[in-house]
């Protein structure tokens, strides 16, 4: 591009009036600003002894958890849509027959890659029975990546950890349960 | 031989606490960093094994065990025998420095005048006490200072490492020039180059020069800050042009030793505003004025060493401060400011102190305490007028652009 391009639209810099050429107004602008928030509050928050708030637990995207029904069953069809609509591929799930009367199928093993996972709900969305679900834990740490592969029992448990504070999602949303 | 050990002493306590000093204003400049940003700062090394965390005071110890393990690595092409004396250079100067810089005024008679002599005399707070050219001296080393800068970027054999040598050296040449203007004015004032006399005499007068000459002191401040290339100053070493400038190819121990220089120079720095503006260790009503054959106790000695290191660390706060407050000069404006503002001034100043002291050398009888009112309001006035001039003269913009402009409508 060239200096004479008609794209290009000259502006002129509005000129300085005399107590901005004086250069102590901004010199004390400046001065206060940085002294305002020397003392000011601070942002961060020190992670291990203070948790930082979650500001919607509905909508924030953790670890996941698999939903028991009021028998505690777990509440998974087995329809692979989750696994389908999963992006990363991190879902693998074996259906069997179901030996209960309500349903055809239901896992016999589900397993997912918290590594591979990149959290986007897709899963939370492509499941019809709302048995799936992003929970607010947000602190997922493991010593190997074997460890980071979370099976059905430990999906189940991860319900049963966070059931209290955090209800299942249909029930508040008005979902298809 | 009590000599030697009284001169061994004071630098070995000068040396340490410039190296521990350095080391905390680090974390306190990461601090203060933190701070300005809404952030807390390093707040977790403490005593190690424990819990205990002290507010992060063991972050320095932490830092300085990391880089000593740190493998010295030199990288193949650079030129090897520069590449090392040059941390050296840099460090040496710095620390010299302070052989004629006072730390405090004196101490009550303790010291016997000769082996086995009754007569005692006071120890000088001072590594080289009464050393005439204290001044020249100072300003001598902060100059080979630049060597080590220069060598560093040199033998990196590195652009962007060459590049901030060479403009540190563009920079240092630039401002050493309104820094001795600046220095002028106090010596002509105080008819010393020694800096514990300067002080004395500030202290004597009870007019502190920065309220004295206020334009010497705004220019010296801001050549100092170039000097020590504090920001917005920072251009030998500004990361973002040039990826850290001449110390690039520097790591473990050479790189401590630079970065160590540079937050020395900025105590140097602040020492030196703080001895010829701020009165050193005087402060009205409660240190004394230090006139000749004055007899001082333990309190009042160690009031005066608090009373110089509260004033320091206040000057080095005010440089943390400014560093997060004012965006980095462009090198083009750099100059301009060097050549066209700080100079000019700078001789302005020399010019009015000059007047100022004649002044008061001819007329020292009959002037009052209003004639040296009138002496100092003058100063003040000459400050606004330079100030007021160089604002309406506009010397350090520079129209770049093309002088074609088409398409203006």
């Amino acid at each position: 591009m060239k200096p004479d391009d008609p794209n290009i639209a000259w502006l002129e810099a509005p000129r300085l009036g005399l107590a901005d050429r004086m250069y102590l107004p901004l010199f004390f602008e400046g001065l206060t600003t940085t002294s305002r928030h020397l003392i000011g509050p601070k942002m961060t928050v020190s992670f291990p002894e203070e948790r930082p708030a979650v500001g919607n637990p509905l909508i924030y995207r953790g670890v996941h958890r698999l939903n028991k029904d009021e028998q505690g069953r777990v509440k998974c069809v087995a329809c692979f849509l989750c696994a389908t609509a999963c992006p990363a591929h991190c879902i693998d799930i074996i259906g069997t027959e179901s030996p209960w009367p309500d349903r055809e199928k239901y896992p016999e093993s589900f397993v997912i890659d918290e590594l591979r996972c990149i959290y986007c709900g897709m899963c939370e969305e492509a499941c019809p029975v709302d048995a799936i679900e992003l929970t607010s834990l947000l602190d997922l740490t493991g010593r190997s990546r074997e460890e980071m592969i979370f099976d059905k029992e430990k999906l189940l448990s991860v319900y049963d950890q966070t059931k209290d504070a955090e209800p299942m999602k249909s029930k508040s949303l008005g979902g298809t349960v | 031989m009590i000599d030697l050990l009284e001169a061994i002493a004071k630098i070995a306590l000068l040396l340490g606490g410039m190296m521990t000093a350095a080391a905390y204003f680090v974390l306190l400049e990461r601090w203060m960093a933190a701070w300005v940003q809404d952030r807390r700062g390093p707040n977790r090394v403490g005593v190690p094994l424990t819990n205990i965390k002290l507010f992060g005071l063991g972050q320095p110890l932490a830092d300085g065990a990391k880089m000593l393990l740190k493998e010295d690595f030199t990288p193949a092409h650079v030129d090897k025998r520069l590449f090392v004396v040059a941390p050296i250079v840099i460090m040496t100067a710095a620390l010299a420095i302070f052989a004629v810089i006072p730390f405090g005024s004196v101490t009550p008679n303790v010291l016997p005048v000769e082996p086995g002599s009754q007569t005692t005399r006071p120890i000088e707070l001072v590594i080289a006490p009464g050393i005439d050219v204290g001044m020249l001296y100072v300003f001598a080393l902060s100059s080979i200072a630049v060597y080590g800068v220069i060598l560093g970027g040199w033998s990196s054999n590195n652009k962007y490492s060459f590049l901030g040598g060479l403009r540190s050296s563009a920079q240092l040449i630039a401002y050493e020039l309104p820094l001795g203007l600046g220095i002028l004015g106090v010596v002509l004032a105080s008819g010393s180059l020694d800096l514990g006399d300067i002080i004395t005499h500030q202290a004597l007068t009870g007019v502190w020069n920065a309220i004295g000459q206020p334009l010497g002191f705004v220019v010296f401040v801001v050549a100092a800050f170039a000097e020590a290339a504090r920001l917005p100053f920072d251009l030998p070493e500004c990361e973002q042009e040039l990826i850290g400038g001449y110390h690039t190819e520097y790591g473990g121990m050479k790189l401590v030793l630079f970065l160590t220089a540079e937050f020395i120079h900025m105590i140097t720095a602040s020492f030196l505003i703080v001895i010829l503006f701020l009165g050193g260790w005087h402060f009205w009503g409660i240190t004394g004025t230090g006139e000749a054959g004055e007899a001082i106790g333990w309190g009042t000695a160690i009031l005066r060493v608090v009373v110089l290191m509260v004033k320091i660390l206040l000057v080095i706060l005010f440089f943390m401060l400014v560093r997060w407050s004012w965006p980095r000069f462009r090198f083009d404006q750099l100059m301009a400011f060097a050549w066209k503002v700080m100079l000019p001034l700078g001789m302005v100043n020399l010019l009015a102190m000059a007047i100022v002291v004649e002044v008061e050398r001819v007329y020292a009888n009959q002037l009052g305490w209003l004639g040296r009112l009138l002496l100092v309001a003058a100063s003040w006035c000459v400050l606004v007028g330079g100030w007021v001039v160089v604002a309406l003269a506009q010397p350090v913009t520079a129209d770049n652009r093309p002088r074609e402009r088409v398409g203006i409508e």
